[in-house]
């Protein structure tokens, strides 16, 4: 991704008009002012989003895609209009290549599932890299129990990116496709996804890039990156939980079997033969998180009228800074030194394990997360149990960043 | 009870004490009983050793990797039942695990009873329980991986 330095963070006055935005801001919690530092989690909501679920119930409920009723159209009206501006928000070609999910995971689950029962045969490889969540390792490994297909893991090096050089030696004949995080959630290193699919097209392999992180941190374009599939979530776009998207190629969906069965999926059913439904139908099996999708039009459409670049630059000015001042205290350690890096820092300090860091955080208000993240093989590969990871949002200040900073004397008083 | 004095209840000079300077800890060569107990949602993990005789926990020692409160529960157990009957230490986990929860008078468990204030802090309570489920494991079903998740 290029960089975004010419474009400015916010000013205090646009983050506080931001911050009154979001609800959850203004809590306390052990009798101090929340700072929200784990949104790499889950982010938190804004009101626009929140209002919009509600109201959906209160006013505009009903079931998508079957009645001719006056609700039923509304909805169904609703949930197609949130899937154009999911489709906007991509750039994607067709509304066709958006499905909707119940989250990232889903949406991976889906593809190894359909597409890799369908194209991987034995003795095929899924190269996978070492900074991925479990959630872009345990649906490849169950598929590739049942198809007889091997596992590859493309390495980091001592800062935490992608080993140069790594993929050329990966790739071969035998590589059907590669899953790889966009921006990971353990070390916040951003990977060159454009480059990387480039390299995998030209050597005939598929690429799916796990977006969870990414696509509330940087302007995203499926033209731009050529992707055959990308998959995120709702809820780490200050959407509601229980949605995510999948983005898939429309000539590469096509060739791709039903996931689950149900209804809505199919155009006749009979008990000798069902045939199925057009795209993205096909993939959407069952009721959807009618009100979920809806809200999370509020969302993307709230982050799209901040601008992601202007986010990217907040975060990225906010991570500089804790990185900064995490390096400057002589017994703390950042995890990884990433070329480019978005949103997350992880780190541990000498006198304490990271769920007791974490604990005493939370005494003063201070919200990160404690342990591996999801990410045992990286934690394996680094050769520590887990770490304390600071992950921000388009909401956090410096300030945020700095109690943070002084929440680490009190760990030391008590532990030293 | 304010925040600050339920955190320092958590912390307590004890529990500091056994996390930075575990009893019994090492490795066990007259071991015959021995499990591994592991929290999947944290990464903590323990290796427990027992040598029992005659129904008498003869010796005891552990290796662990985790955090505070970890650690201490596993210090402070191995205190606690060496030199106990396996009836005796069984009863013992009992009452330790009704106190995590909150229905038992702590008078009877001596310096285990440090470990109360664990129960103020809800996603802390399987950090002080692992060890014991491990000792559980270990007298119970030998050489076998315990994890906090298939705690019922």
């Amino acid at each position: 991704m290029p960089h975004r330095s010419l474009v400015a963070p916010f000013s205090d006055t646009e983050l506080e008009a931001i911050r009154a935005d979001f609800p959850a801001l203004g809590l306390k919690v052990r009798g101090q002012n929340l700072a929200y530092l784990d949104n790499a989690a889950t982010t938190q909501k804004p009101a626009a989003v929140i209002e919009a679920e509600a109201a959906f119930y209160r006013t505009q409920n009903a079931n998508v895609h079957r009645g001719v009723h006056y609700l039923s159209q509304i909805a169904t009206e609703l949930f197609e209009d949130a899937r154009e501006t999911v489709r906007r928000f991509l750039n994607a070609k067709s509304r066709r290549e958006i499905v909707f999910t119940k989250g990232c995971t889903e949406s991976i689950n889906l593809v190894a599932h359909s597409w890799g029962a369908k194209f991987l045969k034995p003795g095929d490889e899924i190269v996978l890299s070492q900074l991925e969540h479990h959630s872009n390792i345990v649906p490849w490994q169950l598929i590739a129990e049942r198809t007889g297909a091997v596992l590859r893991v493309w390495d980091i090096d001592e800062n935490c990116d992608l080993m140069q050089g790594g993929l050329d030696e990966l790739l071969s004949e035998r590589t059907k496709i590669v899953a790889l995080t966009h921006i990971a959630n353990g070390t916040g290193t951003i990977n060159p996804i454009k480059q990387v699919i480039a390299q995998c097209h030209a050597a005939g392999a598929k690429v799916l890039i796990d977006g969870a992180q990414a696509a509330a941190r940087t302007p995203l374009d499926m033209q731009l990156i050529d992707a055959d599939f990308y998959a995120l979530s709702a809820h780490k776009l200050y959407g509601p939980t229980g949605v995510g998207v999948l983005y898939v190629r429309e000539s590469v969906l096509e060739q791709m079997p039903p996931y689950q069965g149900g209804g809505d999926m199919i155009r006749t059913v009979s008990f000798d033969r069902t045939t199925y439904n057009d795209l993205p139908y096909r993939f959407e099996a069952g009721t959807p998180n009618v009100a979920g999708v809806v809200a999370f039009r509020q969302a993307i459409e709230y982050v799209q009228r901040i601008g992601l670049d202007r986010i990217f630059a907040h975060e990225k000015e906010l991570t500089d800074f804790a990185v900064q001042s995490l390096n400057a205290e002589p017994d703390v350690k950042t995890i990884g030194n990433p070329k480019n890096r978005a949103g997350i820092v992880a780190f541990l300090i000498e006198c304490a394990h990271p769920h007791d860091v974490a604990t005493i955080l939370d005494s003063i208000g201070v919200a990160v997360r404690s342990g591996h993240h999801c990410n045992m093989p990286l934690m394996k590969r680094l050769g520590i149990n887990g770490t304390t990871r600071a992950s921000f949002g388009v909401y956090n200040t410096k300030t945020e960043v700095e109690r943070l900073i002084e929440g680490l004397k009190k760990v030391r008083e008590i532990f030293q | 009870m304010t925040f600050e004095g339920e955190l320092s209840d958590l912390y307590q000079q004890v529990i500091l004490d056994h996390s930075k300077h575990p009893r019994n800890a090492g490795s066990l060569d007259s071991a015959n009983r021995r499990a591994v107990g592991h929290n999947p949602l944290c990464g903590d993990q323990i290796v427990l050793m027992l040598e029992v005789k005659d129904g008498v926990i003869a010796d005891v020692k552990f290796q662990s990797s985790g955090c505070a409160i970890s650690v201490a529960s596993a210090s402070l157990m191995s205190e606690a039942i060496k030199g106990k009957t396996v009836q005796e230490a069984e009863l013992m986990f009992r009452k330790f695990h009704e106190m995590l929860t909150g229905a038992c008078d702590t008078s009877s468990l001596g310096k285990l009873s440090a470990l109360s204030g664990t129960r103020e802090f809800p996603m802390r309570v399987k950090c002080a329980t692992l060890a014991w489920h491990t000792l559980e494991a270990a007298l119970n079903n030998p050489n076998q991986t315990v994890t906090t998740e298939s705690d019922a």
